[in-house]
């Protein structure tokens, strides 16, 4: 019989059994509703063994291939082993290999962490300042491109980790971090679909590593890079981009200040503004998201309103922390 | 009957190709989008997948208590008989555009209109 191990318990399936009834039958608690694989209440993922198409109907890709899938639509056939949503992820430890300033508030910090596995870019990790106080930050390198893991690190007024990183962290020092996690990644499933990357403030990291690791594998169809900040002085590695447009002609790189007359080749005004008037067709296009969560929200909204589909349009929504 | 139905529009795959539409319209239109304005899109659009599911006849274990529960607060929020008639129009306009048969469309706001009570809380 396939075994399914989940927070450290072992538990035995019958014939024919759905990982969620061998679950609720023996007395662990997951919380489900429809039972039908329509309600994605019951969504876990495995972490060793395969699951069934079958359970991953519905699912986004990104969150197919990093084995999500519905308890209540898989029979397993093999040992499994899952874990809820939002287990604790696992934590690495990483060295400091360079911090390099982006802007006047923006600092490129590289790590070194030989425990990172496999990752993918435009995912975010977790750094810790001490225990219980950490702040996600979205990774701006691409696994076969860059030697290190990179961050985009912003100081926020009183922010007290990120203010940590800008004052008190030195190269060389050893830090905390989580395992990659969010589903806001590049797949090679389709390199003739345009592709539309829209963030502001640090919100390019991860946009940074998902351009350069979809032109790594491959990718033909164009893509637009929209990068926005209220003043020129926010924006930054506008020479790295101008570079990699110039290199690519599917690259098309739009820097937009939406409190100032632009100087120079930028644009004037909000990115989703921008690029809504821009682009047609948006209903064919694979939408990639960061940056402040209000804009985030509303971007996605508007550019589901124009007609961009739902399963396209990838965001990992970050919660704001007081400081 | 109602299996027969599901099969007809054309089951999983239809419902997905009507959320993305439905779901669209329903979230341009001011005079109720205002009950699905949910922060989370996806599942806003999750339950937009459940409800057509159930409203094509496709397998639920959805229950005139569940309609009741899960709609109680958007009657206290002012949900009433004309905001269920517009969902109801723009999920018949939705099927109109992927080609579904008048008669089949008709056996979906049937199916919807004998939810009515429970999800204006009568």
């Amino acid at each position: 019989m396939p075994e399914i191990l989940l927070d450290d318990k072992t538990y035995v399936s019958a014939v024919g059994e759905t990982v969620l009834d061998t679950l609720t039958r023996s007395g662990a608690t997951v919380p489900s509703s429809c039972h039908r694989g329509i309600c994605q209440t019951c969504l876990m993922r495995a972490i060793d063994g395969s699951v069934s198409a079958e359970s991953q109907k519905g699912l986004k890709d990104t969150l197919r291939i990093r084995g999500y899938f519905l308890a209540c639509q898989c029979t397993p056939t093999e040992t499994l082993r899952i874990e809820r949503l939002g287990a604790e992820a696992r934590r690495l430890a990483a060295t400091v290999r360079a911090i390099t300033p982006l802007n006047h508030e923006i600092v490129l910090v590289a790590l070194e962490c030989s425990d990172m596995g496999d990752y993918r870019a435009g995912q975010f990790i977790n750094v810790f300042k001490d225990e219980g106080l950490s702040r996600s930050y979205s990774l701006a390198s691409a696994p076969g491109i860059d030697p290190h893991l990179t961050l985009h690190v912003r100081k926020i007024e009183e922010g007290r980790v990120s203010g940590w990183i800008h004052g008190a962290l030195q190269v060389g020092d050893h830090v905390t971090i989580s395992q990659p996690l969010g589903e806001c990644f590049y797949l090679p499933s389709d390199p003739e679909q345009p592709l539309l990357l829209m963030g502001t403030g640090s919100g390019l990291a991860p946009l940074y590593g998902i351009i350069r690791d979809a032109l790594h594998h491959g990718h033909r169809g164009p893509i637009h890079l929209y990068h926005g900040s209220r003043h020129k002085d926010g924006l930054y590695l506008i020479n790295e981009l101008r570079a990699l447009a110039h290199k690519h002609a599917s690259v098309h790189y739009h820097p937009c200040v939406s409190r100032e007359e632009p100087s120079e080749d930028l644009r004037r005004g909000r990115v989703v503004d921008i690029a809504l008037s821009d682009l047609t067709g948006l209903g064919d296009f694979r939408v990639f998201l960061c940056g402040h969560p209000d804009m985030v929200q509303s971007a996605k909204k508007r550019l589901y309103l124009a007609g961009a589909s739902l399963k396209n349009i990838y965001a990992d929504a970050f919660i704001r922390s007081a400081a | 009957m109602a299996q027969a139905l599901f099969q007809k529009i054309g089951g999983e795959p239809a419902v997905n190709a009507a959320v993305d539409i439905f779901y669209r319209k329903v979230l341009a239109d001011d005079r109720v989008n205002g009950f699905f304005d949910d922060v989370d899109m996806e599942r806003q659009a999750a339950k937009q997948r459940a409800f057509l599911t159930m409203a094509f006849g496709g397998p639920n274990n959805y229950t005139g208590a569940d309609m009741r529960r899960g709609h109680a607060h958007l009657v206290t929020r002012g949900l009433n008989d004309q905001h269920f008639d517009i969902i109801v129009e723009h999920l018949a306009a939705t099927l109109k555009e992927l080609n579904v048969a008048q008669d089949n469309i008709d056996q979906v706001a049937a199916i919807c209109e004998s939810t009515r009570k429970d999800i204006l809380g009568r």
